[in-house]
């Protein structure tokens, strides 16, 4: 769990049916967050690429479609029509219950590290925005802050957007890209797996939609709770979808995994998800969806 | 003190009962053969042992406590059923790929309770061991489990989960079969259940493979059970880079009884034999099914509703957060 490690962001060469004039989106990260260096090169097709092109191409590799991953502000950005998203439950912010340390660093500390790099107290942004001009709750997971991993903060304002959706009959919108639960809160994390579940449950009861979005990566104690947990469930080529960390496998089974073994793809063929959806395409997707359930 | 037990492995922190164990079966060796009569140092020495395994079992560390709920000898999920459930009928298959023997199901009574249960087995012996897989349940396991909860449901029965693994299992067959949609629907599908759910963790309560069948009303653990979001060894061998450093992540993890139940993870803790289930297993399975029985009673007395809303409100105040107002939140 929480143990992605970053040379995960091999997901090769994807075909996907890529249509820039589908995307209609302010979907620009803004200057500031524009890595130094004007060329990148790209993990999927090895290309050279002009880093601006990417950004504009909502961090998609134009050669390969291979999906770079982004972060929560950002994934809010391409999501949302302009300004539309009010963040709600930002008052929530971690605790340290297990005072828990390790190798000479306390949690505390971590997370104050996290918080500096991503500018985000916790490692989900909830609130409401707009899709197309549909009202929707959404949460967005930033797998920056300390991998996407669930804690207590992560479920309560889960558990919360939930709420508000389920009371406000509005459709619930989940990006999910998560390492799993997050070892420094212990049992409680684990515990954050029942409680989201519990609430989907009754927004399930109230005949609410909900939909998932599964980014790179997807494993863990999120996939085996919310992720799995929605009507329809999307994901983006290429995306790491799992329970068990790909190492923890390959050890117990003592063998290579086979290619592709927990991509997108592998779920779709195996019945797990509805569709692979590229980037640029989610919002059409998703307004589509929302208005095929009839909300 | 049991004397059947002088056989029992020791675990590296009960080494100081070798001794006292020793002169024990020695003098009842001799008493046999020789008309002599040692009784009295004998009970002598039974009362030094009590002492040994009280003062060791009262300061066990997070780590030690893993040792136990791994002790081989542990009483396992079959164990408690072939001793506190009359009458088990069980079920086999999720009807919809396998049947999975690290999940049992099936109906029985406990006391006078007719109920449903869920158990996790690990199996003793070589074979047991791998027709069980060791404990870890495969997505049809999981499924299995639901099919069993839907069925309690149908006819108000109340369902008794004993959970006790390392995890759901990390293969290929398991995640191509969608072991985390299967532990996900579980934890959705017992938080609305239409039945009481009863959970006790008796070994291990290894992250999502035991909460697949741990939403309930009351969740209880042995005493020397442990419950975690991963295994020590995994921890420290992601946050310490190493595996050797077990016991300091058991220790950091806070997953033993009395910490879980501070937490609120847990409701109950129920006692375990001196020195541990392993060396009184039917004590430690009549404490198991007294804890069943009550609160299986307590819980049928709720009318159906009550018991949902609550059993929300139960799974929905988890967790620690603080508000920026500053005041502490459960």
């Amino acid at each position: 769990m929480a143990d992605i490690p970053d040379d995960m962001l091999n997901g090769g060469n994807v075909e996907g049916p890529y249509r820039p004039d589908a995307f209609e989106g302010p979907a620009m990260r803004g200057k500031k967050d524009i890595p130094d260096g004007l060329w990148m090169r790209c993990s999927g097709c090895e290309n050279m690429l002009y880093r601006k092109q990417v950004a504009e191409n909502m961090e998609v590799c134009p050669k390969c479609q291979h999906h770079f991953r982004v972060g929560g502000r950002q994934r809010v950005d391409q999501l949302a029509d302009p300004e539309s998203f009010a963040e709600m439950f930002t008052d929530i912010v971690p605790a340290d219950p297990l005072a828990f340390e390790w190798l000479g660093q306390t949690y505390e500390q971590r997370i104050t590290k996290e918080q500096e790099k991503t500018g985000n107290s916790e490692a989900v942004l909830t609130g409401t925005a707009y899709i197309k001009g549909r009202r929707i709750a959404m949460g967005i997971m930033d797998g920056d802050f300390l991998m996407g991993s669930m804690g207590s903060v992560l479920g309560e304002r889960l558990t919360l957007l939930i709420e508000h959706a389920t009371e406000g009959a509005l459709p619930l919108v989940i990006v999910c890209m998560s390492g799993g639960a997050r070892m420094h809160e212990g049992a409680l994390s684990l515990m954050q797996m029942g409680k989201t579940s519990a609430a989907l449950a009754r927004l399930d009861d109230a005949g609410g939609l909900y939909i998932s979005i599964l980014a790179d990566p997807t494993t863990g104690g999120t996939t085996a709770s919310f992720a799995m947990l929605a009507d329809i469930i999307l994901a983006e080529p290429g995306a790491l979808i799992g329970f068990a960390g790909q190492r923890v496998i390959s050890n117990t089974i003592r063998a290579e995994l086979p290619n592709g073994f927990q991509r997108a793809e592998f779920l779709l063929e195996h019945g797990f998800i509805d569709h692979i959806v590229p980037r640029p395409d989610l919002r059409s997707e998703i307004a589509r969806v929302i208005d095929l359930c009839g909300r | 003190m049991a004397t059947d037990n002088a056989n029992l492995p020791l675990l590296p922190f009960e080494k100081k009962l070798i001794h006292v164990q020793r002169q024990i079966a020695e003098l009842e060796a001799d008493q046999e053969t020789s008309d002599r009569d040692f009784s009295a140092t004998i009970q002598k020495l039974r009362e030094e042992e009590v002492a040994i395994l009280t003062e060791t079992y009262d300061n066990l560390t997070a780590w030690e406590t893993v040792q136990v709920a791994r002790h081989p000898a542990r009483p396992l999920g079959m164990d408690y059923v072939d001793r506190i459930v009359k009458n088990f009928f069980e079920l086999h298959g999720d009807r919809r790929f396998a049947d999975d023997l690290a999940m049992r199901c099936g109906l029985g009574q406990v006391g006078t309770e007719k109920v449903v249960l869920i158990v996790q087995h690990k199996g003793h012996d070589t074979k047991d061991k791998i027709a069980c897989n060791f404990g870890c349940a495969h997505p049809e396991g999981y499924r299995k489990a639901l099919r069993a909860m839907k069925l309690a449901e149908k006819f108000s029965l109340p369902v008794v989960a004993l959970i006790d693994t390392q995890g759901a299992y990390p293969g290929i067959g398991s995640e191509e079969r969608g072991v985390a949609e299967a532990i996900a629907r579980n934890l959705l599908e017992m938080s609305r259940l239409k039945t009481p759910i009863v959970c006790i963790v008796i070994g291990e309560g290894g992250s999502g493979g035991a909460l697949g069948i741990g939403v309930g009303d009351c969740v209880a653990m042995l005493q020397f059970a442990y419950y975690s979001v991963i295994s020590p060894e995994g921890c420290a061998s992601i946050l310490w880079k190493t595996g050797e450093k077990a016991p300091e992540a058991a220790e950091a993890l806070k997953l033993t009884s009395g910490h879980l139940k501070e937490f609120g993870v847990i409701d109950d803790i129920i006692t375990e034999p001196l020195g541990g289930a392993h060396r009184r297993p039917a004590d430690a399975a009549t404490q198991v099914e007294r804890y069943i029985t009550r609160t299986v009673r307590q819980l049928k007395r709720q009318p159906i509703d009550k018991l949902l809303a609550d059993r929300y409100q139960r799974w929905r105040k988890l967790g620690k957060v603080l508000h920026l107002d500053a005041s502490p939140d459960q």
